[in-house]
Order: structure tokens, then C-alpha cells, then sequence
């Protein structure tokens, strides 16, 4: 089976539209995702950034209905490839999970069996998906842990995760998640728990993984360095909304909204000693509390009382740039903003 | 003691040794953690975490210790902190060695000397207001108890956590960045002349990162501290330190001022750790790892210099002799192409590449 052949090169692999996830509880419902809408093309790698609490890694396990069903409500429609995500049956979902979506998590030992081998997992997973022998199961697996650059992968494969080292089972992770060459890739901060000088090695093994295979990655972190290593494109999350949507040179070197300003300002790197770095006053909204307007508006130096008023929707600033902000563009008139505020 | 008559006024009234008495002098420090197994639980082998690590840290400086995990740069904060005891090896804080009989009690050491960890969680008490948790350390060190309850509203207020709204509150009422900040205070408050921060921003999101660092920087001027600021994090260490420590596999491969350590990195190991960090600039990827494999395990760490598994440059020298920490001046790195009598055919040559 070659799910990849199914997969149309010219329009988009994926489509959410308007995805909303809403956890209840008896005390409080926490409104974690509020509108969210992104395409994805075949073959293209879109980082999602954000800090905690902003619905990044919710709207990963919303792709993939990894949230628990019974405290969980999702809105809105997803689509990847044929399948309407929301609309499957359990069945269904267990027949794409792992063949056409597949998911790598920041902890590979929480994701990995301890007690299967790391060859007995690649290789159920291929008899899963391609109903194929354990041998070729097995066969496969060593494929994999040599195309994932294990060393020693014959020795690896009869290896459980305990035995493996951080970086190793990161990548042992990264050969299950691609065992059945899936079109869509979900990465949910998987180099943030490793080492820097182990973290680029990842980094550069998913990009090359990526483009051998043809896969689309959607790739959640918090750090603009790794979406600046690895992204096509960017949208960059706050309070459970995208503010800015972009190719990734547009979004890192030319930001237009002001979150995305004051995370890259306030990103440490080769700041001057001794000089504060300029920090985003206030702190993220609490998300059990409907927010009207902008979520961003209290802590963002350029908001006039316009923004308060309602969420405001994205505004193309150039070629596929979007940023939801009434005063992108005009951010530096700061005259006119005195005036009203 | 010959002290300048120009340098008398920033003479702290606390000080022993005098202004050019290191604040802390860490000499030869070891700690080897033994591995039992078998059914009676014999050692069967050492984990060498820190193994002669040597440095010393100036009043008023903030010395930055970077290297991966596994690196043992924890291990020397909780030994420096003697929260561990160390196999051997000497401390010498403000001239004072620690833990003799002639030298300053661990009391005094504690008092002068505090520690904020990267769990802001676990490292509070769950069940103390934060107020309360502050003022435990001045209470235990004889305070009355309105005395250090002011005290601890004083400190919430430098900390930028206003006391009438916070100071009754328990920790998992607060944020991550608040608690770090309670954390902060709480080190403050037996007025310590020296903090080691062990990854204190770490588990921060970037936004409350800045504003943690900026806070350690106005404390570090108002109350005249010094600090060793342990991170992984290469451009927050660039950003805080005035000189950095390179640590691996539990020694000292290099140390010298920030710049030079960042513009000028002599250690193979400390080029690779900065050509590792991620610009923020997607025209600069990295597309080669630039250097390959993980640190090896320290229970057997290799023969010679420690590096040389992973070192591009290695050669018969490296396995047979260990590189001393030497060169001229303030910036000393270990390694055999540094020292030009090693015998290592790229020996002598001031820049490896």
C-alpha cells in the first residue's frame, strides 16, 4: 500500500477550517483552541509556534482525535487528504493513524513500549498497516533504523527503549512514526528535551526525511532557531488563535504583528550585556474566561481602544503573509495611538 | 592584604578576603557516584560526574557554565552548595576554606551562598504561603517573626511581585515565572553575596525568560551578587555572563571571557556547541550536524581526552594523555592542539579552523 500515491500534488493535504477545542469540566471550560484555520500543501513543513497554553500541541492531537472524547469538544472541520477527521469511525482513525498520519512526541519514552523491542514495534506497525510477514516486518525495521542513521542497527533493533540513549530513541521514534511513509508528519516539539549539539543532528535528519519522502510536517515548537531551521511555513499561536501566518523569512525577518515583535525581541540572542532585553508585559490571558477582541490587545503597546472591541481577522499583508491585527501595517503611527488612547 | 586606596569605596563591609579575593575558589573537586548491583548490592562501578574540576569565580561576576546534560555541571552546583558531599577536592569561599575547622562553618557558607533550581515547583512547599516560605530561611537564622515576614514583603515587592496581592498565595497559585520569582526572593533572603542558578530559567517560556533575566540583573546590581549561572541555553549564558565555563563529561574543557570563548572558541568541543546553535535567520540553516553521535557514558568515559570519541581532530596523543587546562593569559582550554608540545600534529596552531 502507498498511501503517498493517493495524496493530489496541487491542492492542499490538509484544510482545517475554524477548529475550535473546548475541554469541560465541572468547575470551568477552557476554551484551548478559538478558530483556528491553516492549509498545508503535500511535501511542505509548517512550524507552529507558541508558548505554553496556546493551543499548539492541542490543535496536533485535534488532527489526530488524540483528545480525550468524553471531556472534549471540537469544532469546526479538518480534513487530511480524503478523510474528514471528525466524521471517522474509531476504526477508521486506527487505520490512518500510523499510515497516513503519524505523530512524534518532545518524550520518546513515554511514546515507545518499554517492554517490546525497538524492532518489534517498527515491525508491528508495518504488519499493521501493509499485512505483511514478521520477517518483512523485521526487514523493514532495519531499513528504517539505517535510513534514520542508527548506528549499529542490527545490534539497536534487539534493543529495548531503557538501553537507548536520548538522541537514539529519539530517532528509533522518528523510524516507527515513518515505517508506513505517511503524507503527514505531526512533530510536537520532539528536539525541545534533547541536547543542542543532538538537537541539529534531529533537526537535520527530519528535514532530509522529509524531502527524501515527500512527507507534509507540521511542526509544533516554542523556539523561533528550530522553526527557522526547519519551516516552509509559520504560524505563530497566541491564546489559541493564529496572529500571523506566513512563508518563514516573511514571518521571522519581516513580522507583522505585534506578538510576533515581541517574542522575537524578547528571544535571547546576541542581545547586548548589561542592556534589559525588551520583555512582553502582562502574562496570557486566562483561556476559562471568553475573551473579547484582540487576546493580545492588554499586553501589546500598540492597542488602541478599537481592538478591544472585537477578534480581529487576518489581514493579507503581502504574498500568502497574514496577520490578525487592525493595526498591522500602521504599528509605528504612534502619534494616532497617543491620541486615542 | 595590599587594597588600592581607589578601590576602598566598592569594598563590601562583608568582605573577608578583600575586593581581589575570589568570591569562591573551586579546586581539584571529584565526585564519583558508585553503581551497585548483583543480589548483594556491591559496587560494580563508578559514575565519575565531576572529576577534577577546578575554577574560581570574582566578586561581582556572573560566571556561566554551559555543557549538555550529563555534563556534571549540577553535580558541581550541589557540591559547591554541599548538598552532596564531594569525594575530595577544596572550596574556598572569600578566602575561607569550606567545611575546616579554621575555615567558614556550613551555616555561614548557606548564608553567604543560596541557589534557585529550574523546578520552580518542587522547590517550594506546597503547603506554605509564599510569603511564609520566604521568611523560613531569616527565621531559622534568628529573626523575629515580624522581622522576617517584613523582610519577605520587601523581597516580593524587589521581585516584582506585588506583597498584598501575592504574599498569602501558595504555589500552585502562581505561575511558572512568578514561582521562579518566589524562588529568587527566597534565595535573597538571608542577603547571600553569591547565587547559583542551576537552569533557573530553563522552564520558562521565552516572553517570561526575559523578564526573569532582566530581574537578575537588577538584583545583581542592587544588592552587589555574584553569580554562577549553569544553562544549556548558549545564548542566554552569551547574554548574562562575563566568563563562561565549558564543561564535559565532568571536567573543564575550556574557560575564559565571554567573548573570547564565543568570538574565539578554541576547544573543539565548545566550536561544535556554538555551530550547533540555531539562527534565527532561515537563510542561515545548519544543513551538516557539525558534529555527530552524543556524549558517551561517564561510567566509563574514554582513556585520555574525554572528547576524543566525537573530536574530528583526534589522534594517538588524545588517547594516551589527558589535556591539562593551560594557556596564556585568561582564556585556557584542554586540549592537546592548544598546548604545542603535546605532540598532536595540529599542536601549536592558534586557530584549529
Amino acid at each position: 500500500m502507498k498511501p503517498g500515491a493517493k495524496v493530489n500534488r496541487s491542492e492542499p493535504l490538509v484544510e482545517v477550517r475554524d477548529l475550535t477545542v473546548k475541554f469541560v469540566s465541572r468547575e470551568s471550560t477552557v476554551q484551548a483552541v478559538n478558530g483556528v484555520s491553516f492549509d498545508l500543501m503535500p511535501g511542505e513543513v509548517l512550524c507552529v509556534i507558541g508558548e505554553s497554553g496556546s493551543g499548539k500541541s492541542v490543535t496536533m492531537r485535534a488532527l489526530m482525535r488524540l483528545l480525550p472524547a468524553k471531556r472534549t469538544k471540537i469544532g469546526g472541520s479538518m480534513r487530511v487528504g480524503p478523510h474528514d477527521i471528525l466524521s471517522l469511525s474509531e476504526h477508521a482513525l486506527r487505520d490512518i493513524r500510523g499510515s497516513q498520519i503519524s505523530m512524534i512526541f518532545q518524550e520518546p519514552m513515554t511514546a515507545l513500549d518499554p517492554v517490546y523491542t525497538i524492532g518489534d514495534q517498527i515491525a508491528e506497525t508495518v504488519m499493521r498497516h501493509e499485512g505483511c510477514s514478521k520477517e518483512d516486518g523485521l526487514a523493514r525495521a532495519l531499513e528504517l533504523l539505517q535510513l534514520v542513521k542508527v548506528p549499529s542497527p542490527e545490534r539497536r533493533l534487539k534493543n529495548y527503549p531503557h538501553e537507548l540513549s536520548g538522541g537514539l530513541r529519539q530517532r528509533a521514534m522518528i523510524a516507527v512514526a515513518i515505517s508506513c511513509r505517511p503524507s503527514l508528519l505531526l512533530a510536537d516539539e520532539p528536539t525541545t528535551a534533547l541536547d543542542a549539539t543532538v538537537q541539529i543532528q534531529v533537526l537535520v535528519l527530519l528535514r532530509k526525511l522529509q524531502q527524501e519522502l515527500g512527507m507534509a510536517v507540521i511542526f509544533v515548537t516554542h523556539d523561533m532557531g528550530v522553526a527557522a531551521q526547519i519551516a516552509d511555513k509559520v504560524a505563530v499561536m497566541y491564546a489559541g488563535r493564529i496572529v500571523e501566518y506566513g512563508k518563514v523569512s516573511d514571518v521571522l525577518l519581516r513580522p507583522s504583528h505585534p506578538y510576533t515583535l515581541g517574542m522575537l525581541a524578547s528571544t535571547v540572542h546576541g542581545q547586548a550585556r548589561g542592556r534589559d532585553i525588551e520583555a512582553i508585559p502582562g502574562s496570557p490571558p486566562d483561556l476559562r474566561r471568553p475573551i473579547v477582541g484582540c487576546s493580545f490587545a492588554p499586553r501589546c503597546k500598540y492597542a488602541v481602544p478599537a481592538c478591544l472591541t472585537a477578534m480581529p481577522a487576518p489581514v493579507e499583508i503581502g504574498a500568502g503573509q497574514y496577520a490578525a491585527c487592525i493595526r498591522t501595517g500602521h504599528l509605528d503611527d504612534k502619534v494616532e495611538a497617543a491620541a486615542i488612547a | 592584604m595590599s587594597t588600592n586606596l581607589s578601590l576602598a569605596p566598592q569594598t563590601d563591609p562583608r568582605d573577608r578576603g578583600g575586593r581581589h579575593q575570589p568570591m569562591l575558589i573551586v579546586r581539584n573537586l571529584k565526585k564519583y557516584f558508585p553503581i551497585r548491583g548483583g543480589t548483594l548490592q556491591r559496587k560494580v562501578g563508578h559514575v565519575q560526574a565531576v572529576d577534577g574540576v577546578s575554577f574560581s569565580v570574582r566578586k561581582g561576576e556572573t560566571l556561566g557554565v554551559v555543557g549538555e546534560s550529563g555534563c556534571g555541571k549540577s553535580t558541581v552546583a550541589r557540591l559547591i552548595m554541599n548538598l552532596i558531599p564531594r569525594d575530595s577536592g577544596e572550596l574556598i569561599f572569600d578566602g575561607d576554606p569550606v567545611g575546616l575547622e579554621q575555615g567558614i562553618s556550613l551555616r555561614d557558607l548557606r548564608r553567604n551562598m543560596q541557589m534557585v533550581f529550574q523546578d520552580s515547583y518542587s522547590s517550594l512547599n506546597p503547603r506554605l504561603p509564599i510569603q511564609d516560605s520566604i521568611a523560613y530561611g531569616p527565621r531559622v537564622h534568628g529573626a523575629s517573626r515580624t522581622d522576617a515576614k517584613k523582610m519577605a514583603r520587601d523581597l516580593l515587592d524587589k521581585v516584582g511581585l506585588r506583597p498584598e496581592l501575592y504574599g498569602a498565595r501558595y504555589p500552585h497559585e502562581l505561575s511558572g515565572g512568578q514561582k521562579q520569582r518566589v524562588n529568587i526572593a527566597r534565595a535573597l533572603a538571608l542577603s547571600p553575596r553569591m547565587l547559583i542558578l542551576d537552569e533557573a530559567v530553563s522552564a520558562l517560556d521565552k516572553s517570561v525568560e526575559a523578564h526573569v533575566l532582566n530581574l537578575l540583573g537588577y538584583l545583581k546590581r542592587h544588592f552587589d551578587l555574584t553569580y554562577l549561572f549553569i544553562s544549556h541555553d548558549l545564548s542566554v549564558v552569551q547574554y548574562i555572563s562575563d566568563r563562561v565555563l565549558v564543561m564535559y563529561l565532568g571536567q573543564v574543557v575550556e574557560i575564559g571571557p565571554v567573548d573570547s570563548i564565543y568570538d574565539r572558541p578554541r576547544h573543539p568541543y565548545s566550536q561544535a556547541l556554538l555551530e550547533s546553535r540555531l539562527a534565527m535567520d532561515p537563510g542561515e540553516r545548519i544543513e551538516e550536524a557539525p558534529i555527530t553521535g552524543e556524549p558517551p557514558n561517564p561510567i566509563n568515559p574514554p582513556s585520555g581526552c574525554r572528547f576524543r570519541t566525537r573530536c574530528p581532530f583526534a589522534e594517538t596523543i588524545c588517547e594516551r594523555a589527558v589535556p591539562q587546562l593551560s594557556g596564556e593569559g585568561v582564556h585556557q582550554v584542554a586540549c592537546h592542539m592548544a598546548d604545542s608540545s603535546s605532540g598532536h600534529t595540529k599542536a601549536g596552531m592558534t586557530a584549529v579552523h
